[in-house]
């Protein structure tokens, strides 16, 4: 979920249009704009994009040896 | 639409999908048949639902293993907090996924029924913001739930510290700790781990390596979306024509060897191991977490007389060998006959984690 607001220790998170109040106890540095992952009212952790980018680079990558030697 | 949504898209894409099965086809073909636990509930879940074990070749083999953190806890701790209930002004707050886990001799909504106050809480926050309520009763929180949630609880008791009614009955479990003594067991055979998302978000890859030396067994941090259990699957059949124990990451995204340290710290400031009690493991040193001494006076074991209970596993469940992989769900007498998600005998089939939900709704 995407952090639009940060408030000290809270803040609220949004996602399709849903909004949700939790804690950044956990997550202190989070900042506005974020992707953050949500579990029992608390941000955990932050989503990294371009950790992310590399999985997804790392299936691609798979899928098309697959297709070369099949 | 965000760059998460747009991630989880492509990772559930059923064409990357088809050419990742043919990879892990083509891995197989090279080894022996072999089986892959998949740790955590969320995992089993997501697992049957994507339909993957139907995807694999016969040889790879996915087994569940104890993750879904309701369905490890014991009757004797839920019989306690049914007994708790019982005592006059003490509300006891919990996740929904616990009130209906048939106790020895009643459920918690079932105690509900009778006039115990039992609530359904989302977050720990919800069970202090109860007690600020209503200050007349004494709130205690039945805390389960693994590393994710741990510190969850640890955050919400430090935020409650004016709270004087609030008080936490800790039931929570440790995962490294379990599948050290999954591997201690001489029927286990097992040739990779797939390990939690969500937990090694809170403790790290790391938290698995001391495991992967010493048992030389593959291990790949897993996320949630098919391409990535897939991909997962897809790692570890190359570590094992490597012959390798490493500890990868494939949910990179959000997993990290050291953890998230802020979180860790929490949850040590308020915990500390202790030797604990599970569904179908029996009693694992430093698989639990007790209130650190500083917090006595919110803990529920050292201020309310919980009595010993006289705790029995359900008749005929075998819901204890589903969760060390010993027997799949189907073979479990009573899966889909006595025991259906209306009218659960054990906790695998009541939790939304719980490896025969999961299968009774996606089939096995």
């Amino acid at each position: 979920m995407k952090v639009v607001e940060r408030k000290g220790e809270m803040g609220t998170v949004e996602q399709a249009g849903v909004r949700r109040e939790v804690s950044f106890a956990m997550l202190p540095d989070a900042a506005e704009g974020d992707f953050v992952l949500i579990h029992a009212g608390f941000a955990i952790q932050t989503l990294n994009e371009e950790e992310a980018r590399a999985t997804l680079d790392l299936i691609r990558e798979v899928a098309a040896a697959g297709e070369e030697d099949g | 639409m965000n760059s998460g949504t747009r991630l989880s898209q492509a990772l559930s894409d059923p064409q990357l999908g088809a050419r990742l099965v043919a990879a892990i086809r083509a891995e197989a073909a090279a080894l022996p048949p072999v089986s892959i636990m998949e740790v955590c509930g969320t995992h089993t879940v997501a697992i049957r639902r994507s339909g993957i074990p139907g995807l694999l070749p016969p040889s790879v083999r996915l087994v569940s293993g104890p993750g879904c953190p309701v369905c490890v806890t014991p009757n004797e701790t839920l019989d306690q907090a049914i007994a708790l209930a019982g005592i006059a002004g003490v509300t006891v707050a919990s996740f929904g996924d616990m009130l209906r886990v048939p106790g020895t001799r009643s459920s918690l909504a079932q105690a509900r029924a009778r006039g115990a106050d039992v609530r359904v809480v989302y977050s720990p926050l919800d069970a202090v913001a109860l007690a600020r309520a209503e200050p007349r009763r004494k709130v205690v929180f039945l805390a389960v739930g693994f590393e994710t949630t741990a510190p969850t609880v640890a955050a919400a008791l430090l935020s409650a510290q004016d709270v004087s009614n609030f008080y936490l009955f800790s039931a929570h479990k440790l995962v490294p700790p379990a599948l050290r003594a999954l591997f201690a067991r001489p029927d286990f055979a097992v040739d990779g781990l797939l390990l939690p998302g969500h937990v090694s978000a809170i403790i790290g890859a790391d938290a698995y390596r001391p495991l992967a030396d010493e048992r030389r067994i593959p291990c790949v941090v897993a996320g949630f979306e098919p391409g990535d259990v897939l991909l997962s699957i897809l790692m570890l059949l190359r570590q094992m024509r490597r012959r390798a124990s490493e500890v990868e990451i494939e949910y990179r995204a959000v997993v990290s060897g050291p953890g998230n340290r802020t979180a860790q710290e929490i949850m040590a400031r308020v915990f500390q191991p202790e030797a604990s009690r599970w569904r179908g493991l029996g009693e694992i040193p430093e698989s639990g977490l007790a209130l650190r001494p500083a917090f006595a006076e919110r803990d529920a074991r050292a201020v309310f007389d919980i009595l010993p209970q006289e705790s029995r596993e359900p008749a005929g469940c075998r819901c204890g060998e589903v969760l060390v992989g010993a027997v799949r769900p189907p073979e479990c007498p009573l899966f889909g006959t006595a025991c259906d998600p209306a009218h659960p005998v054990g906790p695998c089939m009541v939790s939304s984690e719980g490896t025969c939900a999961a299968y009774h709704r996606y089939g096995g």
